[in-house]
């Protein structure tokens, strides 16, 4: 690790102006860290923000939840009302990383960490991401992991954690503070970028802003389904995943909203798709019509073609037992 | 800064990058805990801090004023050992031993999850009771590698101890 200076931030303006003059917060340091030991990170300064007062789950008036940015992965998944009211949230959280992992990262830390692209983790490498301008040593190299969807010709990196991707499908937002002392809410939707032609920005967040918390919407009943492909079964990234949230009613489906993960450099929402199922009857030629829609622009780059017929085979089955349907079914 | 460590009171006015397991090892000489990756890859750096596990090669050492940490060495010693040591001894639950120390705060700090209800990504219902089957073990254990194989002796350890814990 490069040398750097620690501050504790004693409150959130604090931390605010610390970050605005070029300090980099860091919460349960899981990701931070492991970067900063790779030189990929090398901040002057770090900005404690543990002992903010951001470690909270609170209940809102219109019966959503407030998650503080400092609750940790494991204190959400393990929350009464987290796991009666947004499963999907739970589900996704355990499916990530592993308890170790999950103890010490916080919300805000894991909605913020960067993708795992091999070219970005290797400073030897070309990385448009890590180094603007240095190239992309994925597009034409080892790129298994790598985008399918909204890459760009600079980077084709994915966004590689899963609560962002049940907190799409959620429709949840995050709260942040600007220096300035004022706040904004930001749809998860919106909050991470496409890489465009500046990949070095992950998200929406403007120097200088902390977040403070996430909010869920009232639960959306249903059914809620979290699936994800990986390696191995257990502690390794998604290559696809897929979050869905999914109410039937009177054998048509009522709403739907689905999220995918480890496909774009964003979790990947697509509202045609919710738009197509909406109001639908469940069968297989209508979830093949939604794996099309979803799927209609979407670009392998060698070793991650398979990505395409996988995501498609993965919704259809996220579908089908979301809406109890059988191979076959025909609506 | 302090911290305590084992019980024992520790202060710390170092290099700001000293990580925990650093901090642990190379300062109070307690090297029972190891450093396998150094990138919360393999769990064999797994301490528990306020009771709970985490990597203590992700966390910087001034991170940790005020908490309460517990390594392999103040989880039990030759002469009093805790039933995890005892079980992981009678099953052969290591070859080498690397992993064994993270091996074995790692299972403390998921029977306390267990007792607290937690569910992980194999529990079928997410509001039910948590039964440590070996699917669940496995996936609960699933950050600790084992370079040597000896898995299936450490599952059968831990489940020797987790079953004379329930009541
Ligand atoms: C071996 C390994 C396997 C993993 N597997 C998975 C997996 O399968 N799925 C998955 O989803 N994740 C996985 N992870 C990633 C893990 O989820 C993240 O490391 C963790 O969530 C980051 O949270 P943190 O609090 O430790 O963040 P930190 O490392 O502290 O910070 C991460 C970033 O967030 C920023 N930040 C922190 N707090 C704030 C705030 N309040 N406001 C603004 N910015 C903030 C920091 O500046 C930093 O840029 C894995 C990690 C490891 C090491
Ligand atoms: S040394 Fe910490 S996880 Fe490997
Ligand atoms: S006993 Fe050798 S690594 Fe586990």
């Amino acid at each position: 690790m490069r040398p750097f200076e620690y501050r504790r931030a004693e409150g959130v303006e604090q931390a605010g102006a610390l970050a605005l003059a070029g300090g980099r917060l860091i919460a349960g340091g899981t990701n931070l860290l492991d970067l900063m030991k790779l030189q990929v990170e090398t901040p002057a300064q770090l900005v404690d923000v543990n002992r903010l007062p951001l470690r909270e789950i609170e209940p809102l008036a219109d019966g959503g939840l407030r998650i503080g940015a400092l609750v940790s992965n494991s204190a959400c998944a393990a929350d009464p009302r987290v796991r009666a009211g947004w499963p999907l949230l739970a589900r996704a959280i355990l499916a990530g990383a592993t308890f170790q992992l999950r103890n010490k990262a916080t919300t805000a830390g894991n909605l913020c960490q960067r993708t795992r692209c091999h070219y970005f983790y290797n400073p030897d490498q070309p990385c448009n991401k890590r180094a603007p301008g240095s190239g992309c040593g994925a597009l034409g190299g080892f790129n298994r992991i790598h985008a399918i969807l909204g890459a760009s010709d600079q980077c084709i990196a994915t966004y590689p954690g899963d609560m962002a991707v049940a907190l799409a499908a959620l429709d949840a937002a995050v709260v942040i503070a600007a220096p300035d002392g004022s706040q904004r809410s930001v749809p998860v939707r919106g909050f991470h970028r496409l890489p465009g032609d500046t990949p070095e920005k992950d998200n929406v967040l403007e120097p200088g802003e902390v977040i403070l918390a996430v909010t869920l919407p009232p639960p959306a009943g249903g059914t809620q389904l979290y699936r994800k492909v990986r390696e191995r079964s257990s502690y390794a990234f998604a290559l696809v995943s897929v979050a869905a949230a999914v109410r039937m009613e009177g054998g048509r489906i009522a709403q739907a909203s689905l999220a995918f993960g480890a496909l774009a450099h964003r979790p990947w929402r697509d509202p045609r798709v919710d738009a197509l199922l909406t109001g639908a009857r469940p069968g297989d030629a209508l979830f093949a019509e939604a794996a099309d829609l979803l799927l209609e622009g979407a670009q392998g780059r060698g070793h991650n073609d398979f990505k395409i017929p996988l995501t498609r085979r993965t919704l259809v089955a996220v579908l089908r037992e979301a809406t109890g349907t059988q191979p076959g079914d025909q609506a | 800064m302090e911290l305590t460590i084992n019980g024992e009171r520790r202060a710390f006015n170092g290099d700001p990058r000293r990580t925990l397991l650093d901090f642990l090892r190379l300062d109070c000489g307690l090297t029972g805990t190891k450093k396998g990756c150094d990138h919360g890859q393999c769990g064999a750096c797994t301490v528990l801090v306020n009771g709970q596990r985490i990597n203590s090669c992700l966390s910087l050492t001034l991170m940790h004023e005020g908490d309460t940490i517990t390594t392999i060495e103040g989880v039990g010693t030759p002469d009093a050992p805790d039933p995890l040591q005892t079980a992981f001894v009678r099953h052969d639950g290591y070859q080498c031993g690397y992993c064994t120390p993270g091996q074995i705060c790692s299972a403390k700090g998921m029977l306390a999850e267990i007792a607290a209800g937690w569910a992980s990504a194999v529990t079928r219902d997410l509001e039910g009771e948590v039964v440590l089957t070996r699917e669940e073990l496995a996936e609960r254990m699933s950050g600790n590698l084992c370079r040597c194989g000896a898995y299936s002796n450490i599952v059968d350890a831990i489940l020797e101890v987790a079953g004379e814990a329930r009541p």
